[in-house]
């Protein structure tokens, strides 16, 4: 072996020797030429007096840019109004933002009129804007308009088309020329050419439509949203395909297509041309001609082996096992493609040349997509295959992140549509891009919170912020008793005395006053009261009072000592997003009763943390109080105990990671295990009000957003054969 | 097919069984090259020697007074009017810029003419400094081509950033003569003071067909999305006066309005704001009664004070910048400079390369009509976000809008990103400020997935010769119920591995890899045998861990896929006495490190250890034969950001005939070593990536009193 080497090494100086003594003149000859030549580029000249140029305006023009000559702003925006109009409109110019000014965006939905046909697909848009929390009933509040009509099929050759809707709209005395009120639409336009048309005046109206392309889509005032089938879930929606990030990144095939090819008509150059590529190999494209009923007057020599071919595979079989899909335009720009690629985490590679992308206004699809042109479809190939393994490994997750954030389901969609629309309203109260492009997505964050990225939960690692050092403990308080109890005095004593504790805030929930300030404990740490109401849902209220990145939620009866709250603030440090605390419970699918179920017995898991003691950050109060509708909160003021699950399911909802459990003493959870056991009529009503809870909450979500965990952090030497000096939280061991 | 991303060597480190073929081919391709550079140079001998003789290559010296003339006839073609519904699939030939491995665009200049009309009359200026600047900048860059013929964009060398200083028809017709004009189609034109009186259009007026048009103050109107490109209107003040970069937070004012030719309309809202808010707004206006000589462009005034421009900038938290006649202001230019927030009162204005730069970020935007709301509105701004805003602002300006070359690199990256979209510039590379792309991470396995537990994961034990220990460790780990393969990386050239029937037969199968050179970083390589994405790496020495310890670190680590999940912790402290770094492998209430004899982790960061290790950390690694696993600690931090999960309870690792572990650790000259290892990655990486936690990860009713058969990992923490 290592004589070989020596061998190798020999022959390779040997001939290197040899080439110099012979050639090696020429051969610097030949590099010292090849420096002159790059040399001699012809580059723009460096002009000899180029320093005496003039600049392209004096600072005076470019300072003064103004011209009273002009005509004032006022009256310009006034001109405006009647010049950019229909194609041209423009939320400055079509869009009457003073409606939006006094009750904040509202969405009004006309009434549904008796005898008038509404398509599945529309019905549910509508509902999903009725699950909003931006809809009202009421037209005088509203900010935003959306028809009853049914506008998604403008094909008049289909069925579903909606004849004389110029006529209907004229009898909406809400109308009002379509200012502020949004359509949408699937498909527009008819065979032969697909155009655009829709077959009614919109007037002033935006268009929330798919399949739009650059040149009629109005930037900035109309919304692309995606082509979706009617079978696309209503809420909740299933979750991609992507269970692992394999490495490297690649499945079976490289890049797929299985579709029609068109022979004639409109977007027949693409879909005619798909076949090229096919390998056989590692690139799979099969098309066939069946379509339409008389696709056999335009078949070629193509055809029948084609068709063969074509049977061969599965679709879902390739989106499964394949690193790319093709989607190709169709007869419209838009295509079901799209979202089934995306979903399968299959990633999409656009042929569809002036297609405005699904929320691109928002969504930067080059995280997640490969935009091809269609001209260039044979280098197709070539340019995937070049893709870093790195990057494919990233865009398989973007295109699972924006699935789930924004495509599964109609809700999601429309929801996505509205936010949209709302962001334009005032600018300065908006998500910026990253926002949207970053887990966990625009429509979880609120603006209205706060507009700086530090304040949420979500984006210290990607900013290099940390969360605040200190926490917030907020009690809240029922008890009848006009004084305050033992246990509440030890739990103010117990968690003033953490070095980490800001503040101690008190939600006082009875209807008897609350003590004067002389009778509370004298702590070290600021106490602050806040009187409020019985209802359960107002514990995650968003207090202007905490003023502290992590919240510690405590009930008047917890037991805690000072090591225990210690310990949990410094374990949520490292884990900001997800709740972190103690008694715990979890959630199983019960198969007899075809129902989920909890318990809270000792198991060897755990999907929720009760927020009788549990750290969190404070804007899941926000997201509590704001993102979700009034519907959820009532219902959870109507049950007992529901409010912790609902927190609970929601940050899970939004982080798709399980809570955090931390080392409990003892005495505390026999305390609580004592009382979630309680046995008798009141314990049990309490079972069984969780249990529905729990399952109205998974019904609404659309799926059960709860994870499980199989772990407990505890600190490093935690009952470890070492001495207890040596230990920081020796307590914990008691 | 040629690719500019270096291939992955998908095989491992030249395996054994390989060798002899490779040798072969190794003969053949150094005769091969051998030969053919014999018959090269000979060649090269008897070849006539004309290539050198061709010309000389001598730089051009010319004064711009000295270029060719062209006469324009009246009645020479003028270009259709610019094409509102041009985009790149409908007007831009793509077919000119091709498949290329760089990814790059080949852009051509039009050499320098001076163009007169009939009577000889210049059509405008020749050219500009700015110009001249951008198209040197073009020409210096790795986009400029000299061969028209290769070229997939044109720039003309006919000057249009100012409208006023060209006469329209003649500039058109000037454009329309260029060899390759072709109707305008792949030329880009840059302008920056577009329209005039009394309309003042938001684009370029010159008829220009499908021309691209890179443009300042273009309005939602005129802006061909995905076509055209916006970009700043430059301020030459940039280059005669230096602001030094200023800390973030707050200033003397908090609204600045600084222009001198504001509509009066405006100007009367401005002074109800200033009346309405006192002395934190300051509205100031041009000096009336300047004495002679003090260039009246530097200066403004309030009633009878004066202050400097642009430095008064500085003084301000938000700066105003209203539209002129036009919409695009150079005073942004400024206002970005000083590190002042622009407020942009502008309706319909498409801010510079707005199709990449997140303004959100650097500035805010308040329609016209709520102009008399402004004050509210910057109010409403968290102090956190404003001083942000201040040090984005501060690096748009820097990184867009400091020079004539920052703006012509930046549209022709915005136009390249168009065609060569799956090699696009980031959202993050474009819009993070250098301090934030050092203290940020973008962790690669960013998607939060607990990976199904039916994968299962792979063991890699690293061995040299300890065969018997070997086999116990095998046989311990085979009992784990999620173990799916067992790969040995046998790490011993001088002695082959145990016959097949030796080893232990177990449930999974075993793999024996042999490597090429006994190297510590063969245990990192990312083996194409290592098919699930958990790894499990562990020493041949550790045969104290349990069933249930393993399979309970792997359950821990599913919920952690992206961080390192091992049994022994480590941590490491700064040392006040030695000013540096220091290794700890005491009993400590804190970890920071696990060790990889006994750990979790992704299959991705081999890729990252064996391909993306920065500086010579892997090489220095192999040759101390020592902190590997601390390389990895250092890695995984910083490519994540998170800190390590360390599970179960301390154990004694002791084996009775090596020196495990912890019996190294013990050494004095070890621990030195160690402490060494994270002083020099420290260094490499430039910043100290470890995370100090105080928790490790047990089952849930660890230690709890349960009955232990109920318990899903009972036998956890036995010694």
């Amino acid at each position: 072996m290592q004589t070989r080497k020596k061998y190798i090494f020999l022959t390779f100086l040997a001939s290197w020797l040899l080439l110099f003594f012979f050639g090696g003149d020429q051969l610097r000859r030949f590099a010292f030429l090849s420096v002159r030549k790059a040399e001699a580029r012809r580059n723009w000249p460096r002009w000899t007096d180029r320093s005496l140029l003039k600049s392209f305006a004096e600072p005076e023009e470019l300072q003064r840019d103004g011209d009273p000559s002009v005509l004032s702003p006022r009256e310009r925006r006034a001109a405006w109004l009647s010049v950019h109009r229909s194609g041209r409109c423009r939320m400055e110019t079509c869009f009457d933002f003073s409606r939006c000014e006094r009750h904040g965006f509202k969405v009004f939905t006309y009434p549904q009129e008796r005898g008038q046909p509404v398509s599945e697909t529309y019905s549910k848009i509508l509902s999903s804007i009725e699950r909003s929390r931006y809809h009202t009933p009421n037209p005088e509040e509203a900010c935003l308009f959306i028809l009853s009509i049914d506008t998604l099929d403008r094909d008049h050759l289909s069925g579903q088309y909606v004849r004389d809707v110029d006529e209907k709209i004229r009898g909406f005395a809400l109308w009002n020329g379509g200012r502020n009120h949004l359509i949408f639409n699937l498909y527009s336009g008819t065979w032969p050419s697909y155009t655009g048309e829709l077959g009614f005046d919109i007037g002033q109206a935006m268009l929330a439509r798919a399949s739009s392309d650059t040149q009629s889509f109005r930037p900035g005032f109309d919304v692309s949203i995606p082509l979706f089938s009617k079978e696309h879930p209503q809420r909740g929606g299933n979750t991609g395909w992507l269970h692992q990030d394999s490495v490297p990144p690649k499945k079976k095939y490289l890049l797929v297509f299985k579709g029609k090819r068109y022979l004639t008509g409109i977007g027949s150059g693409t879909r005619n041309a798909l076949h090229h590529i096919h390998n056989g190999q590692d690139i799979i494209s099969l098309t066939t001609c069946k379509h339409g009923k008389d696709w056999e007057k335009h078949k070629d020599t193509r055809c029948d082996k084609d068709n063969v071919d074509y049977e061969r595979f599965d679709y879902q079989e390739l989106l499964h096992n394949s690193t790319f899909c093709i989607v190709p335009r169709g007869r419209r720009l838009g295509s079901f493609r799209f979202l089934e690629a995306l979903q399968a985490a299959c990633i999409p590679v656009l042929l569809s040349d002036g297609w405005e992308l699904p929320f691109a206004e928002v969504i930067d699809w080059g995280r997640a997509a490969v935009v091809g042109s269609e001209r260039l479809l044979l280098q197709i190939p070539s340019a995937v295959r070049c893709i870093h393994p790195e990057r494919v490994l990233a865009f398989q997750q973007q295109t699972q992140f924006l699935w789930d954030a924004y495509f599964s389901s109609v809700d999601k969609i429309v929801h996505t549509t509205l936010e949209i629309i709302k962001d334009r309203l005032a600018p300065h109260r908006s998500r910026s891009r990253f926002l949207w492009n970053s887990l966990p997505g625009g429509l979880l964050v609120l603006p209205d919170f706060s507009t700086h990225l530090g304040d949420f939960p979500f984006y210290y690692l990607q900013h290099g912020y940390s969360p605040s050092q200190k926490f917030t403990a907020f009690i809240r308080v029922v008890s009848q008793a006009g004084s305050l109890s033992q246990p509440i005095l030890r739990l103010i004593q117990a968690v003033s005395g953490s070095q980490y504790c800001a503040q101690i805030v008190v939600l006082w929930s009875c209807e008897k006053p609350p003590p004067p300030s002389g009778k509370w404990p004298q702590s070290s740490v600021p106490l602050t009261i806040v009187q409020g109401s019985r209802k359960l849902s107002q514990r995650f209220f968003p207090f202007e009072a905490i003023q502290t990145d992590a919240v510690l939620s405590l009930d008047e009866d917890t037991s805690l000592s000072t090591s225990e709250v210690d310990f949990a603030f410094l374990v949520w440090r490292s884990f900001p997003e997800r709740i972190v605390g103690f008694p715990t419970l979890s959630h199983f699918w019960d198969p007899e009763q075809g129902r989920w179920g909890y318990t809270s017995k000792w198991t060897n898991e755990l999907s929720i943390v009760l927020t009788a003691a549990a750290f969190y950050h404070r804007y899941y109060h926000s997201l509590f109080t704001e993102y979700l509708p009034a519907g959820l909160r009532e219902l959870v003021d109507g049950l007992a105990a529901c409010e912790d699950i609902l927190m609970n399911v929601l940050v899970a909802a939004v982080t798709k990671l399980p809570p955090i459990k931390v080392t409990q003493r003892k005495q505390h959870k026999e305390g609580v295990a004592q009382q979630m056991e309680v046995e008798g009529t009141a314990g049990s009503r309490r079972f069984s009000q969780r249990q529905d809870c729990l399952n109205q909450l998974a019904d609404w979500f659309g799926y059960m957003p709860l994870v499980s965990s199989r772990l407990r952090l505890d600190p490093v030497l935690f009952k470890d054969q070492v001495s207890v000096l040596r230990k920081k939280y020796p307590s914990l061991e008691k | 097919i040629m690719c500019a991303s270096a291939k992955y060597n998908t095989r491992g480190p030249a395996l054994i069984p390989r060798m002899k073929t490779k040798h072969r081919i190794y003969y053949i391709t150094l005769f091969s090259i051998v030969l053919l550079g014999l018959i090269a140079t000979g060649m090269f001998q008897f070849w006539p020697h004309s290539i050198e003789s061709s010309s000389d290559w001598t730089v051009e010296k010319r004064s711009v007074h000295d270029v060719p003339v062209v006469k324009l006839p009246a009645d020479s073609p003028i270009p259709e009017r610019g094409d509102l519904s041009c985009r790149m699939h409908t007007c831009f030939d793509v077919y000119r810029c091709g498949f290329n491995p760089k990814n790059k665009i080949k852009v051509y200049i039009y050499s320098l003419k001076k163009y007169v009309d009939e009577y000889g009359t210049l059509v405008s200026n020749t050219i500009s400094r700015e110009y001249n600047e951008l198209l040197t900048a073009i020409s210096d860059s790795e986009f400029y081509t000299d061969d028209v013929n290769r070229a997939c964009l044109f720039v003309p060398s006919i000057d249009v950033l100012n409208q006023n200083a060209l006469r329209i028809k003649e500039t058109a017709q000037a454009l329309a003569q260029l060899s390759r004009w072709d109707r305008g189609t792949n030329h880009l034109l840059f302008n920056m003071l577009p329209g005039g009186p009394p309309d003042y259009n938001t684009a370029l007026d010159v008829p220009r067909d499908r021309a691209l048009l890179a443009g300042g103050g273009f309005s939602t109107w005129t802006y061909r999305q995905g076509y055209d490109v916006s970009i700043p209107v430059y301020s030459p003040l940039s280059g005669e006066v230096d602001l030094p970069e200023r800390g973030p937070g707050p200033r003397r004012y908090f609204i600045l309005s600084s222009q001198m030719a504001l509509h009066p309309e405006y100007r009367v809202e401005l002074e109800a704001l200033q009346a309405e808010n006192g002395e934190s707004v300051l509205i100031l206006d041009k000096c009336t009664n300047l004495s002679d000589g003090v260039p009246a462009v530097r200066k403004r005034c309030y009633k009878n004070q004066v202050f400097d421009y642009p430095q008064v900038l500085q003084e301000s938290t938000f700066c105003v910048v209203l539209r002129g006649a036009r919409l695009g202001q150079a005073v942004l230019s400024d206002v970005l400079q000083a590190g002042c927030v622009p407020v942009i009162i502008a309706d319909s204005y498409i801010l510079p390369f707005s199709e990449v730069l997140d303004w959100k970020r650097a500035s805010v935007v308040i329609p016209e009509e709520k102009m008399p709301e402004m004050y509210s509105i910057l109010q409403s701004i968290p102090q956190r976000q404003i001083e942000e805003m201040q040090r984005q602002a501060r690096w748009f300006w820097e990184a867009y809008f400091r020079s004539m070359k920052a703006i012509a690199l930046a549209t022709l990256q915005i136009i390249n990103d168009r065609i060569y979209p799956y090699a696009a510039i980031s959202y993050e590379e474009w819009n993070d400020p250098p301090a934030v792309k050092w203290s940020s991470v973008s962790n690669p396995l960013f998607l939060p997935l607990i990976p199904p537990q039916s994968q299962g994961f792979t063991a890699v034990v690293l061995t040299y010769d300890r065969v018997e220990s070997l086999f116990r460790v095998i046989t311990e780990v085979s009992k784990v119920p999620s173990l799916s393969k067992l790969l040995v990386v046998w790490n011993n050239q001088n002695k082959n591995p145990p016959e097949d029937s030796l080893w232990p037969k177990i449930r999974v199968p075993l793999k024996v890899v042999r490597t090429a050179e006994n190297k510590l970083s063969n245990r990192f390589f990312p083996y194409d045998e290592i098919e699930t994405e958990a790894v499990l790496a562990i020493d041949d020495d550790i045969i104290m861990l349990t069933s249930d310890e393993l399979q309970f670190g792997y359950e821990v680590w599913r919920e952690f896929p992206d961080r390192l999940v091992g049994y022994p912790g480590r941590l490491h402290l700064w040392d006040h006495e030695m000013n540096k770094w220091k290794y700890e492998s005491e009993w400590t209430n804190e970890v920071s490190m696990v060790l990889t004899g006994a750990a979790f982790y992704h299959k991705y960061f081999n890729y990252l250890y064996t391909y993306k290790m920065p500086g010579d950390i892997k090489n220095w690694v192999d040759a101390h034969m020592n902190c590997e696993d601390i390389a990895m600690n250092f890695l995984v931090a910083n490519v994540t950001g998170k800190s390590v999960i360390k599970v179960t309870p301390r154990k004694k690792f002791k084996c009775p005939e090596c020196t495990a572990i912890d019996g190294l650790s013990l050494d004095q000259t070890h621990m030195v070593e160690r402490s060494e290892c994270i002083n020099k990655f420290a260094s490499v990486f430039g910043t100290m990536p470890l995370k100090v936690v105080e928790h490790r990860a047990d089952p849930v009713l660890y230690k709890d009193d349960f009955p232990e058969k109920l318990k899903s990992f009972p036998n956890i923490g036995s010694l």
